[in-house]
């Protein structure tokens, strides 16, 4: 993973957003992973994603563990903070950062090795108590740094490109995360940018603890025409539930539908999630249906994408614990530390 | 045992009185009772709760310390033996000094086989059941009883015990009444049947004036309320949870805002690996946070130590150490976490240690270690343990100087970004090894940074030019000898600056220490004495060493890790350090120092005759 900077020459024509911003301004170093990666597209889809909500990028901090996915922070947000952790840890010090700073955006990005096996205890304490950021998996079903070991959300019936059988059943994270109360949960594929880039925005946008397991092939170790975590394969078997438009807050819908196809998932911040059912009948705040649903599509060998579940509570951590509006990182010690005249009392009841 | 010891000689206020009951039936508060009693009374006790790792059912006791002259160590032999646990009562006997008291609980009357030893007897539990119809009162009241009987035994003021029993009830009113009842019943008991006091006895005295009896982890988590802490990541674990209860007692009280919002976030984590990766998150965003835990829990810290550590990021870490390998003696102290924290993590790694040596510097050192970990921008880990985190001690009182002012260290605003034309997260400006950070959030278009675990420029970008890589290091080194500068200095007891005799100590030893100078030095023995604050060690160290031929090393562990550390950071020669080890579980006594040190000077003597 060398540095490598990008030439910061832009076209003068590029389109800004309302902050003057172009998407280059998004942009991070030069990508180091193989040619084709997944992971290289769901950058894509964060930069775009973070042009069109206009987020000051110095406001986000991004997070990550070890591995492939991992990387990959760096090459989105420049001006963002990052912090490349330990090994499935990311959930921790994101907490910690989200703790200290309540205002800023937080965007962890990890992987199936960091999040399904070495990190899980960590991904899952995070959602239980419902910390404010998004969390994005770059699953490609394997340790591609390591030479395309099988990771645990690879596929029982999906073997490696040298032939050999997997002999464990996945873990699905997404469902795990319905049933351990992550506030917002999605699924999506790198190779579909119309579903994705809305998805993050949604999930950028929710107050509480949102999870995007993005199906990210890995072109080296599981693009084979056996794998399940394939271009190909998904692309022939993703049952999409639902095509979806984020919009932000104050804008008006510009297209319409017709009546009876679409509903709008509302967020606190005032934006909305459109979502332009293709499966009609589902519903993503219904979490059992939702596990029913992938569960089904599952078995007949398809990977359920789209909104699965929504929670509309949005009590992130910060109002359960009670604490302070103001960033702790911005209290002056002075207001923190009780001095010397409070310590009487407290000195008196140990005497 | 002591050889020669004997009980009943020492008069006023020299002796020690050991409870022994049944943990989880409600004898540590009557225990507390009559130790704060001591204190109010005027004269210095230690206490020491020598529990087991259980909650209901296992023998415990409370071992308690009178010395007027203020000697606070443990001291072996009891005096009296309070035994109301039939299920130790052999090991109870065997522990009472010849001439001493064992004083039981006769319902079920038993005899106990020592001639030497004069056994007080009392129907309590037959009493208690008289009086009081409840089971779980007739229980929990037995413990007052026996309070009572002692009180009555060695002559404590009644109206002190009384006072110190209705603060310990304040806002439970009604429990006062029923109490001093049980207080009296037992009091009344002995004074009526018994020739009342033993030879050995209290009097009211003044050597308690301006101190406190505390622990070590109440003073260290009201330490870190006043060292600014805002983020507490945690994971519990014997002796470290009651530190970070502490913090939250304190801050609940001390940092609630007007709207009733708190000023501070407390993260119960799902292990310790979460809890310092929490700490470290907010470290590295900006707010002062810290985890606490004991050996077990540094064990397993050890990887997000070394990217703290790396990638230079603000932290503090209580390590209450407690006896070890493995699981080892969760719930009996030892000092045996120095190596395994003044080098923790793979790669070459160093880190900053602090070492209070009682409840005192609990409080300072952990208000300190906020300004150190935010001045140096690496882990500060301040090694206490089971006996100072958990005992009360008899200690200063707590103060603040309200003219402090925290140290944040090198942190950037957004117009000093603007005024550094050419800021890199790692480049050393000033030769101290400390280089500039900045904060996420602070400037729209500078000053961000990737932080990482990988090898690193000055820019903060991933390098594998290893050239690079060791200038890195190299500066963090000199950052560690900036360190040494920093951090408080060592207490020096120069008592013949012409002795040859040194003594380097730390911690929780500071008693035993002291003691058996005095006791040395009554038999031609005068040594000097440094006790050791903090890693990395100062000039002051190497000094002390070259000013004395031999230096007894006292520490509770096996390997003689501060030795150790002495001879590889500071160029002690090794023939020159001499360990006194202890690490049985049990805090240092005065008497293991002095027999040592008198005995391997007496050797020396000999060599020279």
């Amino acid at each position: 993973m060398s540095y490598i900077q990008k030439p910061k020459a832009f076209h003068p024509a590029l389109k800004k957003n309302k902050l003057g911003l172009t998407r280059r301004d998004y942009e991070g170093a030069m990508s180091t992973l193989c040619a084709g990666c997944g992971h290289d597209s769901i950058t894509a889809a964060i930069i775009e994603a973070c042009f069109k909500l206009e987020l000051p990028a110095h406001r986000l901090a991004k997070v990550s563990g070890i591995g492939c996915s991992s990387k990959a922070p760096t090459y989105f947000l420049s001006r963002s903070h990052g912090f490349n952790s330990v090994h499935g840890r990311m959930p921790s010090i994101t907490t910690g950062a989200n703790l200290a700073n309540r205002d800023l955006v937080y965007l962890g990005v990890s992987g199936d090795g960091d999040t399904a096996s070495i990190g899980l205890s960590q991904f899952c304490h995070a959602m239980r108590r419902q910390l404010n950021m998004t969390y994005i998996v770059m699953n490609n079903g394997c340790y591609g740094l390591t030479k395309g070991q099988f990771s645990a959300t690879n596929d029982k019936a999906s073997p490696s490109k040298k032939g050999e059988s997997n002999l464990f059943e996945a873990i699905d994270l997404a469902q795990i995360a319905i049933q351990l109360g992550a506030g917002f949960v999605g699924r999506s594929f790198s190779g579909d940018k119309a579903q994705l880039v809305p998805l993050i925005e949604a999930a950028m946008s929710y107050n509480g603890f949102a999870f995007l397991d993005v199906v990210s092939p890995c072109v080296t170790f599981n693009n084979h025409p056996a794998s399940t975590k394939s271009y190909d394969y998904v692309r022939g078997h993703n049952a999409v539930l639902d095509k979806l438009d984020f919009v932000p807050p104050e804008e008006e819908i510009e297209i319409d539908y017709a009546e009876g196809t679409t509903s709008d998932v509302e967020l606190h911040g005032g934006a909305k999630i459109r979502l332009h059912k293709l499966d009609t009948g589902y519903d993503p705040t219904d979490a059992d249906q939702a596990i029913n649903t992938i569960r089904e599509r599952l078995n007949a060998g398809e990977v359920t994408t789209g909104l699965l579940y929504f929670d509309g509570r949005e009590q992130d951590l910060h109002e359960t614990l009670g604490t302070s509006e103001r960033p702790l990182n911005t209290l002056p010690l002075g207001e923190l530390c009780p001095g010397s005249e409070a310590l009487e009392p407290i000195n008196d009841r140990f005497r | 045992m002591v050889e020669g010891r004997v009980s009943g000689m020492s008069g006023i206020n020299d002796f020690v009185v050991k409870f022994a009951t049944v943990n989880g039936s409600g004898s540590a508060s009557a225990n507390l009772m009559f130790a704060k009693t001591l204190f109010r009374m005027g004269i210095p006790v230690s206490p020491k709760n020598i529990f087991p790792s259980n909650i209901q059912g296992l023998p415990t006791w409370y071992e308690v310390r009178v010395s007027g002259k203020g000697y606070l160590a443990r001291r072996e032999g009891v005096d009296l033996m309070v035994a109301m646990n039939a299920q130790t009562y052999e090991e109870d006997l065997k522990q009472v000094l010849p001439g001493g008291y064992l004083f039981y609980d006769s319902t079920l009357p038993r005899p106990f086989k020592r001639d030497d030893v004069t056994v007080i007897d009392m129907p309590i539990a037959k009493m208690c059941a008289e009086h009081w119809a409840d089971t779980r009162q007739r229980q929990l009241f037995k413990n007052m009883v026996y309070v009572g009987a002692v009180a009555a035994l060695v002559d404590i003021d009644v109206e002190v015990l009384e006072s110190v029993v209705a603060s310990q009830f304040k806002g439970k009113d009604k429990l006062i009444a029923p109490n001093l009842k049980a207080l009296h019943m037992g009091r009344d008991y002995i004074r009526d049947n018994y020739a009342c006091p033993l030879p050995f006895k209290v009097e009211a005295a003044d050597a308690t004036a301006g101190k406190i009896l505390v622990s070590g982890n109440e003073a260290a988590g009201l330490g870190a309320v006043y060292g600014g802490a805002t983020v507490c990541a945690w994971y519990p674990i014997t002796p470290s949870t009651s530190l970070a209860e502490s913090y939250e007692r304190h801050a609940k009280a001390l940092r609630i805002q007007d709207d009733g919002k708190k000023m501070y976030g407390i993260v119960q984590a799902e292990d310790e690996l979460a809890a310092i990766g929490i700490a470290i998150g907010a470290g590295w965003n900006g707010a002062r946070s810290f985890t606490a835990t004991s050996g077990p829990g540094v064990s397993l810290m050890n990887e997000f130590l070394g990217l703290a550590y790396f990638a230079e990021v603000p932290l503090v870490l209580f390590n209450v150490q407690r006896g070890g390998p493995s699981t080892g003696m969760p719930t009996r102290t030892q000092q045996s976490d120095i190596l395994s924290c003044a080098y923790a993590s793979h790669g070459d790694t160093r880190h900053v240690l602090l070492f209070p040596t009682d409840p005192t510097e609990c409080f300072s050192f952990a208000a300190e270690a906020f300004d150190l970990a935010e001045r140096l921008q690496t882990p500060v880990i301040v090694m206490s343990d089971l006996d100072i985190g958990m005992n009360d001690w008899v200690c200063d009182a707590l103060s603040w100087d309200d003219a402090h002012v925290h140290d944040r260290g090198k942190v950037l605003s957004a117009e000093e970004l603007d005024a550094m034309p050419d800021w890199g997260r790692y480049k050393d400006v000033d030769g101290d090894g400390i280089t500039y950070r900045t904060l996420p959030g602070t400037h729209p278009t500078k000053g961000a940074f990737f932080t990482r675990g990988t090898s690193h420029d000055e820019y903060a970008r991933y390098t594998e030019d290893g050239t690079v890589n060791a200038d890195v290091m190299d500066r963090l080194l000199r950052k560690f000898e900036t360190a040494a500068d920093l951090l408080p200095k060592p207490e020096a007891d120069i008592r013949d600056p012409n002795s040859r005799v040194g003594i380097i100590y730390f911690g929780a030893n500071r008693p035993a220490v002291l003691e058996a100078m005095d006791q040395l030095n009554e038999v031609g023995v005068t040594a000097n004495a440094l006790r050791l604050t903090a890693f990395p060690f100062c000039e002051d160290v190497r000094a002390f060493a070259d000013n004395h031929d031999r230096i007894y090393v006292v520490e509770q562990n096996q390997g003689g890790q501060m030795r150790q550390l002495l001879m590889v950071e500071a160029g002690i020669q090794r023939a020159k350090l001499i360990s006194v080890l202890n690490y049985d579980g049990m805090p240092m006594t005065a008497e293991f120092v002095r027999s040592h040190i008198k005995a391997a000077e007496s050797d020396v003597q000999l060599a020279a005759e």
